[in-house]
């Protein structure tokens, strides 16, 4: 057997995978949107996006459908890279569909990552986004291990598991009828290490709360939480409960989300190359160790997915 | 041994079988060797593994599939898992195997380099193998390891071993496919963990490669034969920039390379039209390419201004191809309502469409005796060599010769699902 050509790298190749599958959304939908929220992922597609389509403009405006869970540094970073890149910024916020009788609360502070589905359906409709691109990533959950690239949603946002289109090598289909739309998924292939390897390979910035930093915990379900945080409406959120019991620690979030189902975890790392070496020897899955919300039953990410979520 | 160097290069695999053959735990056991699995993952399953009344951790539950599919006792769909050793990252397709699911294998098989294909030591060379082993063939995939698992229930019989590699290499001679494809046999016991990543002592007579050197040391795509440069394109970048001269004539053609080279200076016809030109610059992101290669999203700029949109094609001009408005391929049903001979279906190919009508039916193909049979109708998982007349002309290559523009699939437009797959003959 013998190899004629070097082959491609696996981030080179992955990042290629994901350029081409970010034109050939811009190729076949009319009208489609890149949802931003300034987490690691979505950063990672801002600058394959850049890739993509400089020097021309971005054939899509960012979204981020705010929780208004949201840490103020992640906020702000959001909005300076967008500005940097000089690219369109929409925001909806959970608060206003809560406003709107939209999204009904069962307790006040309960985490709200599953509401988004309703403002992003909402958002969906008010601008005719005929596809939505995440970050979402298949080695995330198992309910994401069979997701296509191009996710067909019907005209309530379902994802139904048994309705998918077939996708055979890179053909990808993003058609829709009015109404319906695609979830586009360029970084499907990447794992948790591939995405904190391009961050260091091309540099990226990234919220300060994804580093070393000390922050008061406290201990809640078995689970680390940021204790009284505030937000951007000057609200302060998880505030210690009578007998619990707030201690500093050394953290750093692997994932940002809401704030009140997002726990960080023990870490020194405190730059790019120290969180690559902590991935590769980490011992817990980063929904497993972050995400609350996925823990509630063995099917809670598949069944937020039938309901629109992304 | 997880990864953490930029610069190893990446292999897509399938496997094929059918949980019976011990599929599940086949990838359970390269995700746990690998130390793919997390605390937190295992813990989960090994509960699952007690609840169930199993006494070991079950690692097939490790692709134990969805809430629906649990509930309807069947797999939907090809599940996609990753590894990845330090030297390579590797992405699994993991397709079921019955019968009915010969267009999730076909869509498993399509992004594939390399094949596993699993027998039961117990059962040797089934109907089933047969299958798999044809569709590997069909969907080009040009590494095939097949796996005699279970040796454990057989007492790691040596003989037991030979017979079933001398019945397969019979077979694969018949059909065609140890001629074209490079096959390698190994023996093992996934539930054990043997000859996967580690090398027990219970088949001393067996001096060959495990799985994982065998995964660590296939080419990737694209590395083993010179192809022609085919560049289809996807998108126009046209910024307008009226505050910026140097970009307001900016024309730059975006794409994916398919196949080939291509280097600045490099003479190119644009097909359709066969508009002449040569190329003036190649970018990725801000660099500039003296030369670029199969795989690489690049944007060409060309010496002269030629008006060229997506769904073109760059081809340099000494390998320039003939449009064609007929096709002739294999084709795989994968819809759930039947081929129409008489309806207009969209063809898409590369990044190009058109819409087409089925010209001829020759036959179909029975996957399991491989005969072919006269046929006037397709239905789901059927594969059949289909011609096609076409409204706008297509730049195509045999499957056979290049994987990339010789595929296509047929879109049903009034639901816009992709309900076939075609290998151009």
């Amino acid at each position: 057997m013998t190899t004629t050509k070097q082959p491609l790298s696996h981030l080179d190749w992955l990042e290629s995978e994901a350029i081409y599958i970010l034109r050939e959304v811009a190729g076949q939908c009319s009208n489609p949107v890149l949802l931003f929220s300034g987490g690691k992922d979505s950063l990672c597609i801002l600058r394959l996006a850049e890739k993509a389509f400089r020097p021309g403009k971005f054939p899509f405006p960012l979204m981020h459908i705010d929780t208004g869970h949201n840490y103020q540094e992640v906020l702000d970073f959001r909005d300076q890279r967008a500005a940097e890149l000089g690219e369109r910024l929409i925001v909806r916020s959970v608060e206003d569909s809560m406003k709107r009788g939209t999204v009904v609360l069962k307790s006040p502070d309960e985490p709200r990552n599953k509401h988004q589905s309703v403002t992003l359906l909402e958002a969906i409709e008010e601008f005719g986004f005929d596809c939505c691109i995440g970050g979402a990533r298949r080695d995330e959950e198992k309910a994401r291990a069979k997701e296509r690239i191009m996710s067909f949603r019907d005209e309530f946002g379902q994802w139904d598991p048994k309705n998918q289109r077939p996708e055979l090598w890179n053909l990808y289909n993003a058609r829709s009828h009015k109404g319906e739309n695609i979830r586009a998924f360029p970084i499907s292939n990447w794992t948790e290490m591939d995405v904190w390897q391009y961050i260091e390979r091309e540099n990226l910035g990234l919220p300060s709360i994804y580093f070393s930093h000390k922050r008061d915990i406290i201990m809640r379900g078995g689970a680390m939480m940021p204790a009284n945080v505030p937000l951007a409406n000057g609200e302060v959120i998880n505030q210690p409960k009578a007998g619990e019991e707030v201690i500093n620690m050394q953290v750093r979030f692997r994932t940002v989300g809401d704030i009140t189902c997002t726990a960080p975890v023990l870490s020194d790392a405190d730059n790019v190359s120290k969180i690559v070496i902590e991935t590769a020897t980490t011992t817990i899955t980063e929904r497993g160790a972050t995400r609350l919300d996925d823990q509630t039953s063995d099917a809670s990410m598949e069944q937020r997915k039938k309901e629109g979520y992304f | 041994m997880t990864n953490t160097t930029h610069n190893d290069s990446l292999l897509r695999f399938m496997t094929c079988g059918s949980v019976d053959d011990g599929k599940s735990t086949l990838i359970g056991r390269l995700l746990y060797d690998t130390k793919t699995i997390l605390a937190d993952t295992l813990t989960q399953i090994s509960n699952t593994s007690k609840k169930r009344g199993m006494e070991a951790v079950d690692l097939s539950l490790l692709t134990d599939g969805l809430q629906a599919e649990r509930e309807q006792g069947i797999t939907i769909d090809v599940a996609y898992r990753y590894f990845s050793t330090g030297t390579r990252k590797y992405i699994i397709a993991d397709a079921p195997g019955h019968e009915q699911y010969t267009r999730n294998m076909v869509t498993a098989a399509s992004t594939a380099n390399l094949a596993i294909i699993l027998i039961d030591a117990r059962r040797g060379v089934l109907t089933q193998t047969r299958r798999h082993s044809y569709l590997a063939h069909l969907v080009g995939i040009p590494h095939i390891v097949v796996a005699v698992n279970k040796m454990d229930l057989v007492n790691y019989d040596q003989a037991v071993y030979d017979k079933i590699c001398a019945d397969y290499a019979a077979f694969a001679a018949e059909i065609g496919l140890a001629a074209a494809r490079d096959i390698r046999f190994i023996p093992m016991s996934a539930l054990n963990g043997d000859m996967l990543v580690d090398r027990l002592e219970n088949m001393p007579w067996y001096t060959g490669e495990t799985l994982i050197e065998m995964l660590e040391k296939a080419p990737a795509a694209h590395t083993e034969q010179s192809e022609a440069f085919r560049f289809p394109v996807q998108f126009v970048c046209r910024p307008h920039a009226s505050d910026d001269p140097e970009l307001h004539d900016f024309r730059g053609f975006m794409g994916r390379i398919e196949s080939g080279e291509i280097a600045v200076g490099d003479a190119v016809t644009v097909l359709p039209n066969g508009y002449q030109s040569k190329v003036k610059a190649i970018q990725l992101g801000t660099d500039q390419l003296q030369s670029a290669s199969t795989e690489q999203s690049v944007t060409l700029l060309l010496e002269d201004e030629i008006d060229t949109s997506r769904g073109d094609m760059i081809v340099k001009s000494a390998e320039a191809i003939e449009p064609v408005k007929q096709v002739e391929a294999f084709v795989c049903w994968l819809s759930e309502t039947p081929l129409s001979t008489a309806r207009t279906y969209i063809i898409r190919h590369t990044t190009r469409e058109s819409k087409a009508k089925v010209g001829t039916i020759s036959y179909k193909v029975d996957v399991n005796t491989l005969e072919q049979q006269a046929t006037s109708d397709l239905k789901m998982n059927d594969i059949a060599r289909i011609s096609f007349k076409l409204a706008q002309p297509l730049m195509i290559d045999s499957y056979k010769n290049n994987r990339a523009t010789g595929a296509f699939i047929i879109i049903d437009e009034s639901t816009n699902n992709t309900v076939g797959a075609g290998m151009i003959v």
